[in-house]
């Protein structure tokens, strides 16, 4: 299967061939561009790999392959020849048969890009009954046909189900069959993976590969990880800022990357801190159990050790209620039962109970910093509302705090007059930081302050809370779903799932030898850089689950 | 291989309903309804009791010796405390039986049920039609202006709906009128005469197309309902023109929101046309509040048209309150008031109604 993955598997024409593709994006009342100038070609049976981080104009340049620009997108220049038809010159009516029946589409969110209102098996077949290709009943045992081969659980009734009453990972295999339905020559895969847990990711990404390796269906997979498309690509390309900046086939492009750029994408990977010291306890939860609405239990019975001026890593996928335990201790959801002591004191349960110097000294950072930062808010204002609420400062002696902090997450006072839509990611979490210090906090909950963010940005954030915690011996909860993340910044590790804490110990104990069998199939299926590493991982699964039925 | 992360419990039998959910709310919401209408009757019968002068005095007039108003007020009851009449009121008006009007005689009682029935009737028909017409007018005309956001076509219709909802509605009746009567003598009149001769005779032509409307819309018991309709053809315009803005509105608002979703984009990544994906995709994802605002349309044709009546010289029950607050006659007052504030919370319930069924997330649980 390997040998055949460098060579595309069939010669003639390219089915895909874009040449000096160009296209402006309208922002701030202005066309800037966000592609510039890119050539990519595509043989039959094919996938590419395009990688590259947020605004490399990777989706554009997917969206571009089937003749569509997004709205609010203009194509300048260049020329996309799709089996040998011009489709920056087509009328749109032809364009829009081609759609969906012979270039297909697979969308990032899954569970916005299906209609809620209607049953996934109607929108699965959709496009074949309204182009008049196949037959409501033939479509219909397509579909079914195809989610059995994508490992749908109960492929026969899934159909029937809508959006809503399935999970993220049914709902993005579902989407692969929606987009196979029409036996399409070319499938744009728009980081389908990002949004799942890693568990979950394997499995997508294993029955995906196989359908499309399997119907010679060539594609254009576009991922922000490198390790992903490593597993899906035949060749890479690198994309930045709208330029392509090296293209390789796979295995050439992960052993030998010949620039910079390329080897930064994997920064995080890369990067370990010495561990800390061990301390004094400074948080310890005992028999923690907590939820929502009275009656959907979220904790079961946790209980865990923070030691003061070290970070604890909480480990879980989504639904593993680690978001609910910061949000447990900062005071947002009650404790059912089970206690939390602070600094040697009985942690109230809820923030109402708590004094302001208490809330003060437990600060968030959330992993969103475009919800968490008042759109209307300017900078100064946003770190100077801590400074008046909790420190009472006023005047002169507040702005020189505001502009020491500033001065602390290296920004610098140019920023004050700044309004959240006029800073970047990175910039918006480092005022989320500044906000948090400014109440002079001794322990901060991170809740996944890096996911939402590129992984070079992910980098420079992760060095600043490690800088900030040397120089002021702050402890961090950080929450996060990502092995490497953790890898990057923790002194202890928790792993958590389904509510329950699976395991803790500190970061080479959990990490390099695991006890338990969840935290080994976490840890195994991060995504390594090597192109083997997905085909290994399955043949390993199976061998095991084998050797478990003997 | 099965999935690790998700639950295999999530995928139970294929169609299931769950229509006792349904009706759990439907029951719950009819409950707070009758508490709210129970509220509002407190309400009606305390201001009328709060109103200053005497009933029966001001009935008789002036000149009436105290002995007869003091009889005349035993006979209406008003001698009893407000509380045991309230009671009373309210035992008769659970069966539909609202007391008798005021302007009862010793032997010809009349009874306010029965003063109320056919207005009411001819109320709901007029509105009925008025909304046969009106809503799914306003539904298309708002998809059609999502659709095509921004044209020739989207402005002029935007631009023409809020001119007939900025203009009061006697007016916009008061010109119809004026269309349908100068139909066939445009050029004669005044304005005809203003404008150059060639733009009058064309007006003229293109009016003398209108057929004649009546203009004035009074029936009876007799009237067959064919005519009926045919008389009212021009209240039901003029109506049609009063509320079709917001209704034409919000559906376009609602639906360049829903346009903007991430399956919309999808739906044209998949090939789907426009009109498709505007009908099939955005507008099952619309009703809710789209419902919402026709239910607060529909209320209005019921309890707000009394302008409209007096235009046409309809009779409505709007013209029969305003007949009864000028003379005094209380028991119909109340009973309309209390007929109005129903209507609006039995379309709100529908409308209620209508957002929990067009949602898959509300019917189907997980």
């Amino acid at each position: 299967m390997n040998a055949s993955k460098s060579e595309p598997r069939q010669k003639g024409a390219p089915l895909l061939q874009i040449a000096g593709l160009k296209v402006d994006g309208f922002s701030d009342d202005r066309w800037h561009p966000i592609v510039k100038g890119v050539d990519l070609r595509l043989e039959r049976g094919e996938i590419l790999g395009l990688i590259g981080e947020s605004g490399a104009g990777k989706s554009t340049l997917g969206l571009v392959a089937m003749g569509y620009a997004k709205p609010g997108c203009r194509i300048t220049g260049g020329s996309v020849t799709f089996d040998g038809k011009d489709m920056l010159s087509l009328p749109e009516e032809e364009l829009r048969l081609m759609r969906g029946s012979r270039i297909a589409y697979v969308a990032q969110s899954a569970a916005a890009s299906f209609n809620p209102s209607h049953r996934l098996l109607d929108q699965t077949i959709e496009t074949a009954v309204r182009h008049g290709l196949l037959g409501r009943r033939l479509a219909a045992a397509r579909a079914v046909e195809m989610f059995g081969k994508l490992r749908l659980p109960r492929a026969a009734e899934i159909g029937f189900r809508f959006p809503h009453q399935v999970s993220g990972g049914q709902l993005q295999r579902a989407m692969t069959a929606m987009a196979m339905e029409c036996r399409p020559d070319l499938i744009i895969f728009d980081e389908p993976t990002t949004a799942l847990d890693v568990t979950t990711q394997v499995e997508v990404l294993a029955s995906m590969r196989e359908v499309v390796r399997e119907f010679n269906t060539a594609a254009i997979y576009i991922s922000h990880d490198l390790a992903v498309v490593a597993q899906m690509a035949d060749r890479i390309m690198v994309l930045r800022h709208g330029i392509a900046v090296e293209e390789a086939p796979t295995r050439k492009m992960l052993a030998e990357p010949e620039t910079e750029y390329t080897r930064s994408l994997w920064s995080v990977r890369a990067m370990s801190q010495a561990e800390r010291p061990e301390t004094d306890t400074h948080l310890s939860i005992e028999g923690l159990s907590s939820g929502y609405a009275k009656s959907v239990k979220v904790l079961d019975d946790v209980s865990l050790k923070v030691q003061r001026g070290r970070t604890l890593a909480i480990v879980g996928e989504s639904g593993s209620g680690k978001s609910t335990l910061a949000q447990v201790i900062s005071g947002m959801v009650p404790v059912w039962s089970g206690k939390m002591v602070f600094e040697g004191q009985v942690l109230p349960s809820g923030f109402r109970g708590r004094s302001r110097d208490l809330l003060r000294k437990i600060q968030m950072i959330y992993q969103s910093p475009d919800t968490a930062l008042n759109p209307r808010h300017t900078v100064e204002e946003i770190i100077g509302r801590p400074l008046e609420f909790y420190l009472g400062l006023r005047g002169e002696e507040r702005d020189r705090r505001v502009v020491e902090l500033l001065d602390m997450i290296e920004m610098g006072s140019q920023f004050l007059d700044r309004l959240p839509g006029e800073l970047s990611g990175g910039q918006k979490q480092r005022v989320c930081i500044a906000r948090a210090l400014a109440a002079k906090p001794s322990l901060v909950i991170c809740d996944e302050v890096t996911s939402a963010l590129d992984q070079l940005v992910q980098t420079e954030i992760l060095k600043l809370l490690d800088t900030l915690q040397q120089e002021l011996g702050i402890t961090y909860v950080f929450i996060t779903h990502d092995i490497a993340t953790v890898r990057a910044i923790a002194d202890q590790v928790v792993v958590m799932n389904g509510g329950k804490l699976v395991e803790q110990g500190s970061r080479a104990q959990v990490l390099e030898t695991p006890q338990q069998d969840y935290t080994n199939l976490l840890l195994s299926s991060v995504p390594e850089m090597d192109p083997d590493w997905l085909t290994r991982l399955l043949a390993e699964r199976r061998g095991g689950a084998i050797a478990a039925a003997n | 291989m099965t999935d690790v992360a998700e639950v295999p419990g999530r995928t139970g039998p294929g169609r299931q309903r769950a229509i006792v959910p349904l009706l759990g709310t439907v029951l719950q919401r009819l409950g707070l309804g009758l508490v709210t209408l129970f509220m509002v009757s407190i309400v009606i019968y305390l201001s009328i009791e709060a109103l200053p002068g005497d009933f029966a005095q001001s009935i008789l007039g002036r000149s009436a010796s105290p002995e007869t108003v003091e009889a005349y007020r035993q006979m209406l009851g008003f001698d009893r405390p407000p509380i045991e009449r309230y009671l009373s009121w309210m035992a008769g008006a659970v069966h539909g039986d609202f007391g008798s009007s005021l302007t009862s005689r010793p032997g010809a009682v009349r009874a306010v049920s029965a003063i109320i029935g056919p207005r009411l009737y001819n109320t709901f028909f007029l509105a009925a039609m008025t909304a046969i017409i009106a809503v799914p007018l306003a539904i298309l005309l708002g998809a059609l202006t999502a659709l095509y956001r921004g044209s020739f076509f989207d402005r002029a219709v935007n631009g023409l709906t809020l001119m007939t909802i900025s203009v009061p509605e006697f007016f916009i009746a008061y010109i119809l009128c004026y269309l349908v009567i100068s139909k066939d003598m445009f050029a004669m009149t005044q304005l005809g005469q203003l404008l150059p001769s060639w733009l009058s005779s064309g007006i003229g032509s293109v009016l003398s197309l209108m057929p004649k409307l009546p203009t004035l819309a009074a029936i009876n018991e007799s009237t067959t309902i064919g005519e009926r309709i045919w008389k009212l053809l021009l209240p039901s315009l003029t109506l049609t023109l009063v509320i079709i803005a917001h209704m034409m509105r919000m559906t376009r608002a609602v639906l360049i929101n829903v346009l903007a979703s991430p399956y919309i984009e999808m739906g044209r990544l998949k090939g789907l046309s426009s009109a498709w994906i505007v009908f099939k995709h955005a507008l099952p994802n619309a009703w809710a509040p789209i419902a919402t605002v026709v239910a607060f349309n529909l209320a209005y044709l019921i309890v707000g048209v009394v302008v409209v009546e007096v235009v046409f010289v309809y009779p409505g029950i709007g013209q029969l309150m305003v007949d009864a607050v000028r003379s005094r006659d209380m028991p119909v007052v109340q009973a309309c008031a209390l007929i109005f504030a129903a209507t609006y919370i039995v379309l709100n319930l529908v409308a209620d109604v209508i957002a929990i069924v067009t949602n898959p997330r509300l019917m189907y649980s997980r």
